[in-house]
């Protein structure tokens, strides 16, 4: 599977990536490489068995509704790169109205 | 050219849970920013999210009331974007195996039932609060509070059934009604518990495709959805008559300018990418778990509408107002016991406790007139003690005072006046004062009789009983 300039692009640009020209044509091959290396799992005849979504045969795995606050709550500010108010600070979110 | 609108909704509710989706933070709605976090609900690397049960016990008790099959397997999925209020770039929701599908909610539209169908209803966390700078802090920032961040969800997505603003109103207010009745939610619009987005299209009647729809979204109240709707569908008529196609795009609602704004997203922020939760084990639901849920269901709407009409005796209409609320429904019947009249006692509650709720924006729980205290009041009427007239002078004064019925009426001395002597005397008085409509009457004009019923009910201050004062003077009158 051979994965096309543009289709770098637009995964770069979902994970928020900025490319040069020469690490898109280098990316682009790199993954195909890999999607080509996992799609060798394609080759294994997968008809009679269910499929999962998890890799641990475990389920329903709970907590009880109980508050529980183990953690000091000034924690939130620890790795805040800036904070004020109370809150984290950002820059300036502009909604995107037409 | 005439054309049929086709709505879809979809209805967010938070859980009032104790705790929140994936941590032992508190879900509670008013704490200081960011008080209740956590690593887990912070996003921090190598936290790990542990599922509240409670959650899927409540998405359970929702599917049922809902009509819904409950899946035997389901399990989270990641949904990719990032936006500041969501700290692990990722809402961890359910794609493919939402735990209720294929469900339906009835309504009552002009006295008809309609079915609006569910798709399906699945689990998520909330994401956190954006203030912007406008409001807080400096006017080149944004700010943000994370204690809402991992508050449980339901999404409840309906079919596109729904070919109306009233009809969408009446569907929203069917799901308020379930969920307040499960008790799994506040469903408070104001503050967010309730949300709605809409999916509205346009098609000529009696074609069968859809029409490009459009999605509406920030509706918070009962009022706005409507208006939003009605604005939304005349928008794209007009569009649709000038020969204009419609743009599948997001909208905004306004309330301010009532009308909805496009919001110009990019492509690629529909792209979701969604993907299996890793970090969560999926869930296997048997029939014995379900069976436990729907054991514990509450009467639902549907069924004490039925009830309300059939043991009371009420219009459809009373009936619909006072199943609206799980608590109106529970004042209603705490007011009406051995009432003679129940129609009556709907007529006060509709009327009266209604509009004090209303006014003072309080819950039918908090309201100064107790379910008790009306049932008094509604015993005095019954006994002849006072009149149906006086009791509004009562009602007024519980509503002021808090004061039990009898109270008010012996230190008011509204006690109906039954006795047949002082009310003839009345009746004379009132009859010698006014040969001319007496002579009238005699005449043919019998219509007065209203007249001077209210020539007595005045010189008695309301306190004669009206039914004694009717009768002394027809016998009079027709003499």
């Amino acid at each position: 599977m051979k994965l096309a300039r543009d289709e770098v692009r637009h995964v770069a640009t979902l994970a928020r990536l900025e490319l040069s020209p020469e690490e898109e044509e280098l990316f682009a091959a790199q993954l195909s490489d890999i999607l080509e290396y996992i799609n060798q799992l394609n080759e294994l005849d997968t008809d009679s068995i269910e499929p999962t979504s998890h890799a641990v045969d475990l389920m329903n795995v709970f907590r009880e509704d109980e508050i529980s606050q183990k953690f000091d709550p000034g924690i939130w500010k620890l790795n805040a790169p800036s904070e004020d108010h109370g809150h984290f600070r950002v820059p300036k979110i502009i909604e995107s109205e037409g | 050219m005439e054309y049929e609108v086709v709505i879809g909704l979809e209805v967010h509710t938070q859980l009032s849970t104790k705790s929140k989706i994936f941590c032992g933070c508190s879900a509670r709605f008013g704490a200081n920013p960011n008080e209740n976090t956590c690593p887990v609900c912070l996003g921090m690397p190598g936290s790990l999210p542990l599922l509240n049960s409670e959650v899927v016990n409540r998405a359970i008790k929702a599917g049922l009331a809902t009509n819904c099959t409950i899946a035997s397997k389901t399990k989270f999925d990641r949904k990719n974007y990032f936006y500041p209020d969501l700290p692990k770039g990722y809402q961890i929701s359910q794609y493919d195996m939402p735990i209720a599908i294929n469900g339906r909610i009835d309504i009552h539209v002009n006295g008809v039932k309609k079915s609006i169908g569910v798709t399906r209803i699945h689990m998520e966390e909330d994401a956190g609060k954006l203030i912007h700078g406008e409001n807080l802090g400096d006017q080149s920032s944004s700010y943000v509070d994370l204690n809402r961040a991992g508050v449980p969800l339901l999404e409840i997505v309906s079919e596109p059934d729904i070919r109306s603003s009233e009809e969408a109103k009446k569907y929203l207010g069917k799901i308020k009604a379930i969920l307040e009745y499960l008790d799994v939610s506040d469903c408070n619009m104001e503050e967010g518990s309730l949300r709605c987005d809409a999916n509205i299209s346009l098609r000529p009647v009696g074609r069968k495709e859809f029409g490009t729809r459009t999605e509406v979204k920030n509706m918070n109240s009962f009022r706005f959805l409507k208006r939003a709707i009605d604005y939304e569908v005349e928008r794209q008529r007009q569009i649709l008559e000038d020969g204009g196609a419609i743009i599948q795009e997001t909208r905004l609602y306004d309330s301010d300018r009532d009308m909805t704004m496009s919001m110009r997203s990019k492509e690629e922020a529909h792209d979701y990418r969604y993907f299996p939760e890793p970090d969560l084990e999926p869930l296997v639901i048997d029939s014995a778990w379900i069976e436990k849920v729907r054991a514990s269901l509450p009467e639902l709407p549907d069924a004490k509408f039925e009830r309300f009409v059939e043991q009371y005796d009420l219009p459809e209409y009373d009936a619909e107002v006072l199943t609206a609320s799980r608590q109106i429904a529970d004042y209603y019947e705490t007011a009406v016991k051995d009432a003679k009249n129940p129609k009556t006692v709907s007529n006060w509650v509709m009327g009266e406790v209604l509009r004090i709720v209303k006014e003072q924006n309080i819950s039918p729980e908090q309201c100064a007139v107790t379910p008790a205290m009306l049932n008094d009041m509604i015993g005095l009427i019954d006994t002849g003690v006072i009149s149906g007239k006086i009791a509004k002078t009562v009602f007024e004064e519980m509503a002021k005072t808090g004061a039990d019925p009898k109270t008010i009426v012996e230190q008011k001395g509204l006690v109906q006046i039954t006795d047949t002597s002082f009310i003839e005397e009345e009746v004379g008085k009132v009859i010698s004062a006014n040969p001319e409509q007496v002579a009238q009457y005699k005449a043919g004009k019998t219509k007065l009789i209203g007249y001077f019923v209210g020539q007595v009910m005045r010189a008695t201050k309301g306190k004669a009983s009206p039914e004694s004062v009717n009768r002394i003077l027809r016998q009079k009158l027709d003499q």
